[in-house]
């Protein structure tokens, strides 16, 4: 019998019909419905941060600045800093995809600590009420790095508010972090051994002991300002012996980890969904997993490479330096095992699968420009150039967002129980890609040529490429309104999905979309390793 | 409209060399990527009835061999890196000294001959040139893109730049550590003078005397010389009976503190005897130096340095 | 109360199996305050190693008496909270109170001595860093730094004492309404490890602050 999309049949239960009351909501301590608050919650920076980038890009069409305060520019790119980076990138995939499907994938029923979990978006949601107090009442103007003495001796912004906004949400992403941690040591089901985990949950627990050891040093070294700030006296000022490099090897130590926070999980997204969609299993698994755990290691190892000319003797910028290069290695050999996969696979080319292979080129171009910047002749003249931005932004947004994409269309039917349009959805994928490259890929040659970042106006010879790059970031705007628009459609009037529209393996495949409150009617137990596909899809269930 | 980026010194060739063949191998490697991607996106697509044979079952080759290959390309783009990095780090010792303060949100430039010059820089062609350079408030960045160097401008110490230009012209000079609203506002030029051009300059610009003579009045004027003699020459002649190091030939000698540490009195040495002084106590003195720290400017500490290094032990009476 | 009868969330196994998972949440979240402290005493040696006659002339300031009856006030607490684990576990709930109560009482000796005595007494010295500063000459900026790190570390220490004392109150009010016993002792234990935490950062305070470069 055929249907329309508009008179579907009424919803069976599931997490989503348990309790409708806001107080049923709020008060929630179901894992998925906490993802759904954290999901609302990102959505809402995501797109604060965004219109900050659009703002500054606006201002950078003509070389004096469109908008005339050298002062508000500062603060846009401050609150674009901020409200990205702490705000979407670092907590972005944990928070939702992790949340949602964390005890799924482990055959649990919840994570370890719920109470704790639904405390840590409480605290993500006031950590981000004084942000916003802190961009918006006055404004911060100091860059998202905080340096040292402008921000302890010089600056006039609510600084300490803003710090104390990162020190909050830092206790929200540890409590995450642990909260998964101890989830995927102790909540496994029967029969799943570490190296039958999938890979999102190897990636999961290696960027949560990113968080649970580098988030303590930030909240540390910003109080530290706070106090500095506060009473005018403190560690990092050389008038009194301290010392403003001192903050600066303490914000690298934890902020270069944390760009490994933001980039795991979405390596892990993409380990599910290229398997999925070549219906083939993970080439390499075992490389795969313990490239996420050396990863997080190195990761640890490298923070004085943002510091090769800030003072620093050279013996340190040698080791640094030598360091950065290893650590690019195990993210070359994941890339190299996803293009493993689909070899000899069955490619299909849905929307989660055209994310995913837009997330290895460009995060492949990101890797391969933080390859410039580690070499360190090199680095001397690209850094603090548009050309470090151009990079960054080529992993965390050409990577990490489309990695977030990719999984959020994958997932959309476990966690909603609906199919998103698919063509609107490849539509979207392309527009993104396209708009993307056209925005940043300008941003290399800028770097290269000297323009440096965080300028609001600049000299008249560099015009034309900044004016691409504005063109660019309109496109890739509208790219990302797309997505908001037709899954939020899709939640009214989407067709119903079944429990595996993919044919994917993995545990949450194995129960109702959406899930019950329970998760599984029955506690599973794991026979079968992960990823194994055949032709027609994951015709072996795992229970 | 701007797509290239002038080689204004001897060493931005190699600067190049290097970008060069970062972006030489990354294409490779994209290439590579995309291409595998792209091929097997057709061939193994979904519908395609080619057949696909068996699956590979020991894959551990294949792993180590692109393990390896990466490593080998990375340690050396590394070793190129660093080894350029500290061919470029060390400063030859017959540069031209020039002394460079910033504040927010202005370069400070000072010539030994006391020129002064704010937001430019004017210097002579082929010849090692070295910036000393230091911040009276927050951190600052002295970048020439055309020469492909910057470094950080720290308050409180000393950082050093050098290059050699061989090109005539004029290259921008940007700020490029955030350093508050005027940030941008923050640049300049850098102007690269043939020889004679530049000693004609020289001489136009050079009213007040040169940094070390202004250095010999704030020396007088701040009572140095109570201490230390009024040629430098130390505190145990007729003039002092307060034991003082003497400083005539001091600049470039070694020292040895009072922890038994020998150090060589560069200029950093003598900023830090002068402010911090309980941070540098020399050896066989008592630690009675007063710190001049919030009574001289850091172009006063520059221009009594430019003196300190100016006394050689002939001048002594 | 017998095993089979202790309830646990629906994502365990057993009771047990939920115990023992809380017990490791705390050592990870122990773990992190490693970090947290690890940077502050990273910071000190830092600051203390361009400083070294300034911190000197700081710590000798500092004084000996009161760090050290703070030092082994805190070590007799964490000694004292622990019997009163050996007890619970034998299931004797009346011992636990009485032990949690007075290891209750000498941390709030603690912070009377530390911030009622030690404290006021600094301020009144003018030993808190800015204008009014009371060390002057060639080591008052190194003073000064040591200062800086003493006023904030004991500070935060204080704010981890005063968030221990809360636990042991909520563990004194749930044992008092015999809601643990030999079968079921999971939250003293948890906060025990906690309590003892908060003391061991304290044994490395003690001596970055009252002993190093105090001198013969």
């Amino acid at each position: 019998m055929s249907m329309t999309a508009t008179q579907a049949p009424p919803a069976a239960p599931s997490y989503l019909t348990d309790g409708f009351t806001l107080r049923s909501w709020l008060l929630t301590t179901d894992h998925k419905r906490i993802a759904i608050l954290y999901l609302v919650s990102i959505t809402i920076f995501f797109f604060i941060g965004g219109v900050a980038a659009a703002l500054m890009r606006y201002n950078l069409i003509v070389p004096e600045g469109m908008i005339g305060s050298a002062e508000t520019y500062n603060r846009l790119f401050t609150t674009h800093g901020v409200v990205m980076v702490w705000f979407f990138l670092v907590p972005a995939i944990p928070v939702t995809l992790g949340n949602f499907l964390v005890p799924l994938m482990l055959g649990a029923r919840d994570l370890a600590f719920p109470k704790l979990n639904l405390f840590s978006w409480y605290l993500f949601v006031f950590a981000g009420l004084v942000v916003l107090y802190a961009l918006f009442a006055g404004g911060v103007d100091t860059g998202w790095t905080f340096y040292t003495p402008l921000t302890t001796l010089y600056s006039k912004g609510h600084v300490v508010a803003a710090a104390a906004a990162i020190i909050i949400g830092g206790f929200s992403t540890i409590a995450t972090g642990l909260n998964f941690i101890i989830s995927i040591h102790r909540l496994r089901a029967p029969g799943m051994t570490w190296y039958k985990m999938p890979v999102f949950l190897w990636s999961l627990y290696a960027t949560s002991v990113i968080m649970v050891l580098a988030t303590p040093v930030l909240a540390m070294t910003l109080l530290l300002l706070a106090f500095e700030r506060i009473f005018h006296v403190g560690v990092f000022d050389p008038a009194i012996g301290g010392d403003p490099l001192l903050f600066q090897h303490l914000f690298w130590f934890y902020s270069h980890p944390a760009v490994y926070i933001m980039i795991l999980p979405g390596m892990g997204v993409v380990s599910e969904i290229i398997p999925a969609f070549s219906s083939k299993q993970l080439f390499g698994y075992k490389f795969v997993v313990w490239c996420s755990v050396a990863i997080a290691v190195i990761s640890f190892l490298v923070w004085g490479h943002h510091m090769f000319v800030a003072g620093t003797s050279v013996y340190s910028a040698l080791v640094f330096s030598i360091l950065s290069f290893m650590v690019a290695v195990p993210s070359a050999i994941k890339v190299f095992n996803w293009i493993g996969t689909m070899h000899k696979g069955f490619i299909r080319f849905d929307a989660p699968m055209l994310y995913a292979l837009g997330f290895i080129g460009l995060f492949t171009m990101g890797g391969l420009t933080g390859l410039f910047v580690a070499a360190l002749a090199a680095d001397v003249h690209l850094t603090q150039t548009y050309f470090v931005v151009a990079h960054f932004h080529y992993v965390m947004v050409g990577g990490m967002v489309s990695a977030y994409f990719a999984g959020m269309h994958f997932w959309w039917p476990k966690i909603t129980g609906r199919i998103y349009p698919e063509m609107w959805g490849r539509a979207a994928a392309f527009i993104i890609f396209i708009g993307f490259n056209l925005t940043f890929f300008p941003q290399f040659i800028l770097g290269y040529l000297g323009m440096p970042r965080r300028y609001h106006s600049y000299p008249a010879d560099f015009q034309v490429l900044n004016v691409l790059s504005s063109a660019g970031a309109s496109i890739l705007s509208l790219g990302y309104l797309l997505p908001l628009a037709y899954l939020t459609w899709s939640l009214f009037y989407g067709k119903r999905a079944s429990a595996n529209p993919w044919g994917a393996t993995g545990l949450e495949w194995q129960t109702s979309s959406p899930p019950l409150t329970e998760n599984f009617l029955s506690v599973p137990t794991v026979t079968e390793p992960p990823y194994n596909y055949t032709p027609q899809g994951a015709v072996q269930p795992n229970v | 409209m701007k797509f290239w980026l002038a080689q204004a010194t001897a060493d931005a060739p190699e600067v190049d060399y290097l970008i060069l063949a970062l972006v030489l191998t990354s294409c490779v490697i994209l290439a590579l990527v995309f291409g595998l991607i792209l091929l097997y996106s057709v061939k193994y697509r979904a519908g395609s009835p080619i057949d696909r044979g068996e699956l590979a079952k020991k894959t551990w080759r294949l792993e180590i061999s692109w393990t390896a290959a990466t490593l080998v390309i990375f340690f050396g783009l590394f070793v190129w890196g660093a080894d350029l990095y500290v061919r470029l780090f060390r400063a030859p010792s017959n540069g031209l000294r020039i002394y460079v303060v910033g504040k927010q949100w202005m370069w400070k430039v000072e010539h030994e001959g006391g020129q002064r010059e704010i937001n430019a820089l004017h210097i002579p062609a082929g010849r090692p040139i070295q910036l000393v350079m230091t911040s009276e408030d927050v951190i600052h960045d002295f970048s020439v893109p055309a020469f492909r160097i910057k470094h950080d401008v720290l308050p409180g110490r000393y950082e050093s730049l050098w290059f050699n230009a061989v090109t005539p012209g004029k290259y921008h000079l940007f700020c490029t550590q955030l350093c508050g609203t005027g940030h941008a506002q923050m640049v300049g030029e850098i102007v690269v003078m043939s020889g004679p051009d530049y000693q004609h300059w020289l001489e136009q610009n050079g009213a007040g005397g040169t940094l070390a003579e202004q250095g010999q009045t704030l020396f007088m004027r701040f009572g140095c010389s109570g201490c230390h003699g009024g040629n430098g020459a130390g505190g145990r002649q007729a003039e002092s009976t307060v034991p003082a190091p003497a400083l005539a030939g001091l600049y470039g000698s070694p020292v040895t503190l009072a922890d038994g540490e020998i150090v060589t009195a560069d200029d950093a040495y003598i900023r830090d005897c002068i402010l911090i002084p309980e941070k540098r106590r020399v050896a066989s003195y008592p630690p009675i130096m007063p710190s001049f720290a919030g009574q001289l400017s850091e172009e006063d500490v520059l221009k009594l340095v430019a003196y300190i290094k100016s006394l050689t032990p002939k001048e002594q009476p | 109360m017998s095993e089979t009868s202790l309830t646990y969330e629906f994502q365990y196994s057993s009771a047990q199996h939920q115990a023992e998972t809380a017990v490791s949440g705390m050592w990870l979240f122990l773990a992190t305050e490693v970090l947290f402290f690890g940077a502050l005493f990273l910071a000190w040696i830092y600051a203390r190693h361009w400083n070294q006659a300034g911190f000197d002339m700081g710590a000798q300031q500092t004084s000996f008496v009161i760090g050290t009856a703070n030092t082994v006030i805190l070590i007799t607490s964490s000694f004292v909270y622990s019997a009163g684990i050996a007890f619970i576990t034998a299931g004797n709930s009346r011992r636990l109170i009485q032990f949690c109560v007075i290891a209750w009482l000498l941390g709030a000796a603690f912070l009377v001595l530390k911030f009622g005595i030690e404290w006021r007494d600094d301020f009144a010295r003018h030993l808190f860093p800015g204008a009014s500063f009371s060390i002057q000459g060639p080591l008052r900026s190194g003073a000064e730094s040591f200062f800086v790190l003493y006023f904030f570390g004991t500070a935060i220490h204080g704010l981890h004492m005063v968030i221990g004392l809360a636990l042991v109150s909520w563990i004194i009010l749930r044992a008092s309404r015999h809601d643990f016993s030999a079968s079921y002792f999971t939250p003293p234990l948890v906060v025990g490890l906690y309590w003892s935490f908060v003391d061991m950062v304290w044994l490395i305070l003690y001596p970055l602050i009252y002993l190093v470069g105090r001198g013969p």
